[in-house]
């Protein structure tokens, strides 16, 4: 059985009346895909926030790599890298330096070869002296993701990261990210609101809604749960349910 | 033209003022600093009757001075507002980078702008008034470093500022520093300030370092005194300046703000 590279347990985070999150526990295993599904305000954004050391939550513990996040964020973000299709990079910098710098921040030896792979993998090689700020939304997409690949991170998060993509695009980028897992064990947090995406992506799905999780499975197993033929269905009577007083 | 378009446009820019403190200090903030400042230089000459002695020195070198404490605030604030603009904060934080390092590269980059703005204007001074900042001897290196000092903190408290109030707060980067030109006495000594104002300039670093200035132009000898109370002033302001930062940025992490600094 994989090892368990995310812990987390009884996590909780309130803002003044308000439980965004209320005691969730889950593990995502090594090389897993994880997806994080739930609608508008069900708690995935605190949830990331938490995972990423940007949010302090109010109680629960959560564990990187075997490391408590609390004691040890530098030592697990060396080893993690986020994407997220509504964070940008600064515009004003070229691709190359843009890449420059975070290969930096991250200590990266060899950096020149490490980024000029990057750039092949996401062909952008020809975008090199490029300003980001000239890029479109989905070059910019593919610099993030780039961006994310830069320390050869053990876990990814990755918030919408096809979502301005082409359809050629996004299905590179969907083989990119399953060929790492498979071949070096590369462990994904994956959100998206594509649910077709979300079902050829993730190996188990975990449905937050309210701060709660409803449920965690496979897709199969979800649809089973449910009663539905795709996990489209399953979204929106978790979402509608959420609407009913 | 249609009136009610006009009005429309009008009424979006007043909205911004209904809820935006910052906005309407702005209102108030400079015309009454230039009135203050411009009000104690009047004082100051008129004290003199146009024979003010070194009268180019004092002036030229304060202004010299004065931007080398608004380049290394500024610097620390912009940089941090550059991140900011170009939603570039998330990827910096969820990096290995911690907070005390971004905010020593940004005193990097400070030192590196009022270099360049410093030589620009110690040239042009020379060229243009025969005037010469170095006459000012020695001193000249313990003035500098208290104003960068002093600049330092004052960006980072704005730099906080801005982190826990986000885009209402941004107008203090170019604002702030000036709140302090009139007590500092910049141009004219302490003793032109009223009484009141001239207790509270004696806790401002920058007022010894300018005080300390035309004290080495009159030939007054090295102003030990001033600078002593200068270097211990700056120590006190720009750790109580730090641990506000990292005291913020707890909150911010507590309340989730970071992402929304922008906003």
């Amino acid at each position: 059985m994989a090892a368990v590279v995310v812990d987390v347990k009884g996590l909780t985070k309130r803002f003044n009346d308000l439980i965004a999150v209320n005691q969730v526990s889950f593990e995502i295993y090594q090389g897993e895909i994880l997806g994080l599904l739930g609608p508008n305000g069900a708690g995935k954004t605190t949830m990331i926030q938490m995972l990423l050391g940007l949010l302090i939550p109010t109680d629960g513990v959560i564990k990187i790599l075997g490391m408590d996040l609390g004691r040890n964020r530098e030592a697990i973000l060396s080893q993690v890298n986020f994407s997220s299709a509504y964070v940008a990079m600064p515009y004003s910098l070229t691709v190359i330096e843009n890449l420059t710098v975070f290969a930096r921040l991250y200590g990266i030896r060899k950096s020149k070869a490490k980024i000029e792979a990057l750039l092949k993998t996401f062909e952008m090689e020809t975008m090199r002296t490029k300003l980001t700020g000239t890029l479109s939304s989905g070059q910019i997409t593919r610099l993030c993701l780039a961006k994310a690949l830069l320390n050869d991170p053990k876990i990814l998060f990755l918030d919408e990261p096809t979502v301005s993509l082409d359809p050629d695009m996004a299905d590179k980028t969907r083989h990119l990210l399953k060929g790492l897992r498979n071949r070096e064990s590369l462990t994904i947090l994956y959100t998206s609101h594509n649910m077709r995406e979300m079902e050829e992506m993730c190996d188990r799905i975990l449905f937050l809604n309210k701060g709660h999780i409803i449920a965690i499975g496979t897709p199969k197993e979800l649809l089973e749960r449910f009663g539905k033929e795709n996990l489209e269905e399953v979204f929106l009577k978790v979402a509608r349910e959420k609407e009913e007083p | 033209m249609k009136l009610h378009r006009v009005f429309a446009i009008t009424l979006r820019h007043l909205y911004l003022y209904k809820r935006s403190p910052s906005r309407l200090m702005e209102i108030f903030y400079w015309p009454l600093l230039d009135l203050l400042v411009w009000g104690f230089i009047t004082i100051y000459l008129e004290q003199f009757r146009g024979n003010l002695p070194n009268f180019v020195a004092f002036f030229l070198g304060a202004l010299i001075l004065w931007d080398i404490l608004y380049r290394s605030q500024q610097a620390i604030s912009v940089s941090f507002l550059e991140e900011v603009w170009s939603r570039n904060l998330l990827n910096l934080f969820v990096s290995p980078l911690r907070p005390g390092e971004f905010i020593v590269a940004t005193m990097f980059i400070s030192v590196f702008k009022l270099l360049s703005a410093a030589l620009v204007t110690v040239v042009l001074a020379w060229f243009m008034y025969a005037f010469n900042i170095f006459l000012i001897g020695l001193a000249l290196i313990p003035f500098v470093l208290n104003l960068v000092l002093m600049g330092w903190a004052i960006g980072i408290l704005t730099t906080t500022l801005i982190l826990r109030y986000g885009q209402k707060a941004e107008i203090l980067a170019w604002g702030l520093a000036f709140l302090f030109q009139p007590v500092s006495a910049v141009f004219y000594p302490v003793s032109v300030l009223p009484v009141f104002l001239q207790r509270i300039a004696q806790f401002i670093p920058a007022t010894h370092v300018f005080e300390g200035m035309r004290a080495v132009i009159l030939k007054q000898g090295f102003p030990t005194e001033h600078l002593a109370w200068a270097f211990g002033l700056n120590a006190i302001y720009l750790l109580a300046a730090v641990l506000l930062f990292y005291h913020i940025f707890t909150i911010v992490k507590q309340k989730g703000l970071l992402l929304r600094v922008g906003e």
